[in-house]
């Protein structure tokens, strides 16, 4: 069956449609990793979005039982250049299409994903719509007057950016034991990988709601707080700014990616939209205090701008190598780092595991400190400042 | 950032010397970046290399080259003489990297106080040998073979009875395995040792458990001096573990590992690079069980390899370039990335293709040698090319091969039981994948396929479905009409099927099937190689055709001119073609004229998208040349350079698109014999005594005619190849029993029988503009007549011929050029016998020697032949016309052979061709300069002491017999050692 990709920006792509026979409608964004497809497909932070891979040959290895990031995927819909139909490996259990159907995701073959991606590029956010028929109102606007367009785009949005975290976020809080400290994940749309890095540590872990108040999460005693991924805007997280900032200045904290956005605004930072997003594999970040270069894993279309930075207790640790942004920070009197990488990796590179490593040494400490003596003064902290 | 840095004045580079099998033209790739790079820091560079067919050693590249032997001996003097303060050793391969090892406990670094750039001298050394490598990675926790290094034979037997057979031997410190093999008995290892302890330069052989059948990965590192690393990619051979991987058909990126057994290999590699202290490039090989995780490091090297030359062509990124800035103290983050402007060196490109080499093996022209591909590397040569799609990329690099062969199916293969057919299939040689495609056309399963090849089904599943397009397409009812059936076409080319197979299956010619594609616009766009998969807006003049989609990049403005490059290293068609087609394109550009290179050879200087305008990765074919030429609408095309795969080509893009240069008609002329015999008799040149041979009875009335002994070969061929000299009937008999025998169901006709005169050997190279021409030099060959050219030790200037004979050969020479109306480059090849002048072949191109003279007598051959194409005449160049004379020193051209890499094959020089590169050494005296390329490099033995002190050494018939004697013992042939 032929179908169609329509992009707000007025160009369209023919192709060969698999998977759920629903049209859907969402931002268009590229992923550059040539693995890792099963990571993405049920990576929550990808919500609301159609995901165009680069790569031009996917589910070569199937989807297997081991690499899923969330309980399902959460991606809007899927184009690909070639699909493959015959997937060969040892752990394979259900083949790219078969998931889709599933989950009632549409997909789209065949298309020329290079020349899609060069119009991301050009154009930063683009909408679009992988349907059955060229005639949608989508193409009936005009291209050349592009920002009046975004609105009704947004009022067609079935899933509205506002409720993306919610329609990820766990309702009910999760308990995994462990011996080591105790992380409490507030959950934007975490990662599975990000509960394996804490417990290959060592941690219980409780993952609880992203709307979870301070008091919630103070009650359930963790050593240490992170500030999960997720979808979408930072912004629209900003009303639990206060709380965000009591939980982080209580206890040591890490934010990744959506978390570290959260965190910076929390503390008075300013977010913004990058023009494309970094999605891939293959970013360099630069540890500005040691010089050392990671390779990270990424997937984010907002950044902390750096010059909003001035003025609070942040200072910036990572930047990207490429375009400078702001990768990393850490508060000056607090134990808090964040990162808009994926230390967890899945996909993608390890080699910034020690970013967990460094929280979960952190997430000891205090809990020491807190059975030897009174954690009061960093709570005091919290309220004063 | 920098102030630690050292600051390098002058460096000395090794290069990696002559061509032969595990050591090619990659080196000269990698050679000329570095030196590029050491240019642009303003740092002065000292190289020694003497292969005269490369780039690096043109002055124009370095400042002070010398053409001296590989030796401690020699480079000792160099350093000596030049005192350079830092040793660039690890771009010029394992002669390089064994040299600075040599060099460095030798003592001579450090009593000149030359410090080695880049990884240091402990890392090569725990990199290289194997016993300290095994204790590093047991030391890191990381999982090697299970071996021991071993120079004693009861030992090596005690470790195979405990591991049980089959094993792998290696030899330590060779190149591409030399000497190595799998030992399935006692018996085998035996001899498997005993040639591998004599190969080794340490006289040590590895002997491993056999990892056959499980997953080869390779990942190429980079890392500098702060410690940070990036992948530039990886790679997965199709052909999995227990053939060698420069014999194997590769992929990149791996198309079966998923995200965590990519990473957890990445992984291995950053620790296993950060543990050897590396700074620059290295290359990790891993065996990876097909089932699960379990994985085994085979090897690292340390350096700059074939691997990486592969990994910079496919991914964009110049390793060889970013390692010469991490040896001299970069740091990743540091360096521009010369592709993404704003980016960095430290990024891990990410490709929206798939890219294929496969290995170009000599068996095609040495049938009666041992194809079977194990552990010790066979190819010559290998092409890569890029795709959207594993189809596409796969038949595309069958293509590029020039072996014959438009796709998988291959009726020569029809007539196998199928018992042998599976033997094959297991065993591996070099015609495995056109066995498989058979057994699939039989209708073998996948899993019966893979039972037998250990190949992985991800790969045979695609075959598989390849060989069912193919068979469908063979039968011809599928189209009722090519009008009804457009879509089809097109959904066939996306699967990169050959225009060969579909005009036969449509029943039309391919010029026919052109104008349907023209027509219903069948074309293939054109997408850009660059490192980011469009992330990023990038300016890579690098493309690849695929069939789904629109091109990244509208066509050159301005004049252009099309050149069309060699493709594979072979024998007989070696590096200095692509020297040439460098040379072609830089002229172009200098001229103000654009340059597209087109072609597919990763080792060499011409895919380097920095050579040219605009690079073209694809076969030289017609299918795949012409929709190039198309869409960049180019002005003309430069035939010439490419060796005789680009006369090939020319002669059918000639009803296509303007030629530059010497017509077809006279190239025709030149290669028809009846033709040619006419040309030569109007230039008042007597012919030699030749006939035309179409049928079995014609061979008989030749053979009366002209009388043994005479020279047989079939028309058109390249290097020499099939060509014999016959002494007598019985050898006539065999002679034509192996042809009919190597080309199957093949006519072989015509043949050329040609009398065969033993004289002495002369070649002429000569620029011609139609009116005026520049001869820069004779060349005579040590050898007699009958000893293929390529395969000869040649010297200029010449040293037996008489002023007449000399005068002789340029009156004969311009008799040719003032009748064959050449544009162009001309090689003409003489025989001299009882002062009578034959000419026995005129070749309207570039030859192999044209390199050499280039270099020694300071005529830029390939740059005036340019210009000349573009229009210019030879009068209003700065040259002088005609004969310029003879240098005031020697200049030896030598062979060199790998012959101990291909078993079985015949040392005897004869007229096929059987050298795989060639070496350069120059001399005030005859003597000095044949001793730096003499066989035994034992110089007392060919120089005759007192006559040098007489300064009349050139003259002396006494080393030159001894030296032609050696040569017709069989035993001259140099052999590369390490």
């Amino acid at each position: 069956m032929k179908g169609y990709l329509l992009l707000e920006t007025g160009e369209w792509f023919e192709g060969k449609w698999f998977g759920a026979e629903v049209e859907s409608i969402g931002e268009v964004v590229f992923q550059t990793g040539m693995t890792g497809y099963q990571e993405v497909l049920t990576d929550p932070s990808y919500a609301g979005q159609i995901v165009n891979f680069t790569y031009p040959l996917i589910g070569n290895y199937g989807i297997n039982g081991v690499d899923d990031q969330s309980i399902r995927p959460h991606v809007l819909g899927v184009i690909v250049a070639e699909l493959c139909s015959e997937p060969s490996h040892s752990q394979y259990r259900l083949t790219f299409e078969q998931v889709l159907e599933k989950y009632q995701i549409p997909g789209l073959a065949g298309i020329d994903t290079r020349e899609l991606t060069k119009i991301i590029r050009k154009h930063g956010t683009v909408k679009g719509v992988i349907s059955k028929t060229l005639d949608h109102p989508i193409r009936s606007m005009d291209s050349s007057s592009k920002p009046s367009l975004v609105n009704p785009m947004n009022r067609e949005n079935v899933i509205a950016d506002m409720t993306l975290v919610e329609t990820v976020s766990t309702a009910n809080p999760i308990y995994y034991p462990g011996d080591g400290p105790h992380v409490v994940v507030m959950d934007y749309g975490y990662k599975y990988s990000i509960i394996d890095a804490l417990r290959s540590l060592g941690c219980a872990v409780t993952v609880v709601p992203f709307d979870f108040t301070a008091e919630q999460v103070f009650k359930l005693n963790p050593d240490g707080i992170l500030f999960s991924n997720g979808p979408g805007d930072p912004k629209d997280l900003i009303h639990l700014s206060h709380q965000v900032k009591m939980m982080a200045s209580a206890y040591p904290s890490l934010g990744i990616c959506l978390g570290h956005q959260v965190l910076g605004l929390a503390f008075g930072a300013d977010t913004e939209k990058l023009l494309f997003g970094h999605r891939g594999v293959n970013h360099p970040v630069l540890n500005i205090e040691t010089n050392q270069v990671w390779i990270t894993s990424q997937n984010h279309g907002y950044i902390v701008k750096e010059e909003s930075l001035k003025g609070t207790d942040f200072q910036v640790t990572h930047i990207n190598v490429n375009d400078r942004s702001v990768e990393g920070m850490k508060h000056l009197y607090l134990p808090i780092q964040s990162v808009q990488f994926h230390p967890e990796a899945h996909p993608g590179p390890v080699e910034a595991f020690e970013i967990f490593v460094d929280f979960v040494e952190q997430c000891g400490m205090s809990r020491n400190s807190r059975t030897s003596c009174s954690s009061k003064g960093v709570k005091q902290y919290a309220q004063t400042s | 950032m920098h102030k630690h840095r050292k600051q390098f004045h002058k460096v000395l580079v090794i290069g990696s010397g002559p061509i032969v099998i595990g050591q090619a033209a990659e080196f000269d790739y990698a050679g000329t970046q570095a030196c590029m790079t050491l240019k642009e820091e303003g740092i002065e560079i000292v190289l020694v290399n003497n292969n005269p067919a490369t780039i690096m050693t043109d002055e124009e590249i370095v400042d002070h080259v010398y053409f001296e032997p590989l030796e401690v001996d020699s480079i000792t003097k160099i350093i000596e003489k030049e005192r350079p303060d830092g040793l660039l050793a690890t771009l010029g391969g394992q002669t390089g990297l064994n040299l600075a090892l040599d060099l460095d406990k030798a003592g001579v670094l450090e009593k000149y106080q030359v410090t080695l750039l880049g990884t240091p001298i402990s890392s090569i050394q725990q990199g290289e040998d194997r016993e300290l490598f095994k204790k590093l990675m047991m030391e890191i926790g990381e999982p090697v073979p299970d071996s021991i290094t071993t120079g004693d034979g009861s030992e090596a037997i005690a470790f195979a009875q405990t591991i049980g057979f089959p094993v792998i031997v290696r030899p330590a410190f060779t190149l591409g395995g030399s000497g190595g093999g799998k030992a399935e008995s006692v018996e085998e290892l035996m001899e498997i040792v005993q040639r591998g302890v004599k190969e080794s330069p340490i006289g040590q052989v590895l002997i491993d458990k056999s990892l056959l059948g499980w997953k080869e990965i390779e990942y190429e590192v980079m890392r500098d001096h702060e410690g940070n690393s990036i992948i530039v990619c990886n790679m997965e051979n199709i052909d999995p573990m227990g053939v060698h991987t420069g014999d194997s058909i590769v992929v990149a990126p791996s198309q079966t590992l998923n995200d965590r057994e990519y990473q957890m290999l990445r992984t291995v590699s950053l620790k296993v690079i950060r543990a050897l202290n590396i700074v620059g490039g290295c290359n990790i090989q891993f065996a990876l069980h097909p089932d699960g995780e379990e994985y085994s490091i085979i090897e690292v090297n340390p350096r700059v390899s074939r691997s990486s030359a592969l990994a910079s062509k496919a991914t964009g990124y110049p390793i060889a370039r970013i390692a010469t800035k991490l040896a001299l103290g970069y740091s990743l983050y540091e360096i521009q990335n010369p592709i993404i402007p704003h980016t960095f060196a430290s990024f891990e490109p990410t490709l929206d293709y798939i890219v294929v080499k496969f290995p170009r093996w000599p068996f095609d022209k040495f049938p009666y040698i041992n194809r079977t591909l194990g552990t010790q590397m066979k190819a010559t040569g290998e092409v890569m090319t890029m795709d959207r799609t594993f189809e596409g990329a796969f038949l595309k690099a069958i293509r590029a091969l020039e072996i014959g062969k438009a796709g998988l199916i291959d009726e020569a293969t029809h007539f196998i039981p199928m018992k042998e057919l599976e033997e094959m299939i297991q065993q591996a040689d070099d015609r495995r994948i056109f066995f498989i495609a058979e057994a699939f056309r039989r209708g073998a399963s996948v899993q019966q396929i893979h039972r037998l090849s250990k190949i992985h089904p991800f790969f045979l599943t695609k075959l598989q479905a390849m060989v069912q397009l193919e068979l469908t397409l063979l039968d011809k009812s599928l189209w009722s009409s090519v009008k009804e059936n457009i879509e089809q076409l097109r959904y066939v080319k996306q699967k990169g099927v050959s225009d060969q197979i579909i005009a036969k299956s449509l029943g039309i010619s391919t010029y026919e099937l052109w104008q349907i594609y023209q027509e219903h616009q069948i074309l293939p766009s054109y997408k850009s190689v660059d490192t980011c998969a469009g992330e990023f807006e990038a300016k890579t003049p690098y493309f690849y055709s695929t069939r789904l989609g629109t091109d990244d990049e509208a066509a050159l403005v301005g004049k252009k001119i099309a050149v069309i490059g060699s493709g594979p290293i072979r024998i007989g068609q070696g590096i200095e073609f692509d020297y040439c087609s460098v040379h072609s394109a830089i002229t172009l550009e200098k001229e103000g004229v654009q340059s597209i290179v087109i072609n597919n050879n990763p080792e060499t200087v011409s895919t380097d998208y920095q050579m040219s305008s605009r690079l073209y990765m694809e076969p030289l074919t017609l299918e795949d040349v012409l929709p190039i030429l198309v869409k960049e609408q180019v002005d003309g095309v430069i035939y010439q350079v490419g060796g005789q795969t680009s006369l090939k080509l020319a002669k059918q893009l000639a009803d296509y698109v303007p030629l530059l240069g010497t017509s077809i008609k006279t190239i025709d002329k030149m290669e028809d014999r009846e033709q040619f015999n006419h040309f030569l008799s109007e230039a008042g040149i007597i012919p030699i005594k030749g006939e035309i041979i179409w049928s079995m009875e014609q061979v008989e009335h030749a053979v009366e005619k002209i009388g043994y002994p005479f020279l047989i070969r079939p028309s058109y061929v390249i290097g020499g190849q099939w060509m014999r000299i016959i002494q007598n009937q019985q050898q006539l008999t065999i002679y034509l029993q192996q042809l009919q025998l190597s080309l199957t169901n093949r006519s072989f006709y015509p043949l050329l029988i040609d009398q065969y005169i033993g004289g002495k050997e002369v070649e002429v190279d000569a620029i011609s503009d139609g009116i005026d021409w520049i001869i820069p030099a004779i060349v005579e060959h040590v050898e007699q007549a009958g000893v293929h050219s390529g395969d000869s030790t040649a010297v200029l200037p010449p040293f037996s011929l008489t002023e007449q004979e000399k005068l002789g050969v340029i009156k004969t020479a311009e008799k040719v050029l003032a009748h064959g109306n050449f544009v162009g480059l001309v090689n003409i090849q003489m025989i001299i016998e009882q002062n009578q002048i034959y000419v026995l072949e005129v070749n309207p191109r570039a030859s192999r020697t044209v390199p050499v003279i280039s270099k020694v007598t300071g005529i830029p051959m390939i740059a005036i032949a340019t210009k000349v194409q573009l229009g210019q005449s030879l009068a209003t160049m700065n040259y002088p016309l005609g004969y310029i004379g003879e240098n005031p020193f020697y200049t030896v051209k030598a062979p060199v052979f790998s012959s101990q890499k291909l078993p079985g094959m015949v040392k005897e020089l004869g007229p096929e061709m059987t050298s795989t590169g060639e070496m350069m050494a120059l001399g005030f005296t005859l003597d000095e300069a044949l001793a730096k390329v003499s066989p035994s490099r034992d110089k007392k033995k060919l120089t005759i002491q007192e006559e040098t002190q007489t300064n009349t050494a050139y003259l002396t018939p006494r080393t030159l017999r001894e030296y032609r004697a050696a040569l017709q013992r069989g035993e001259g042939q140099y052999e590369y050692r390490n």
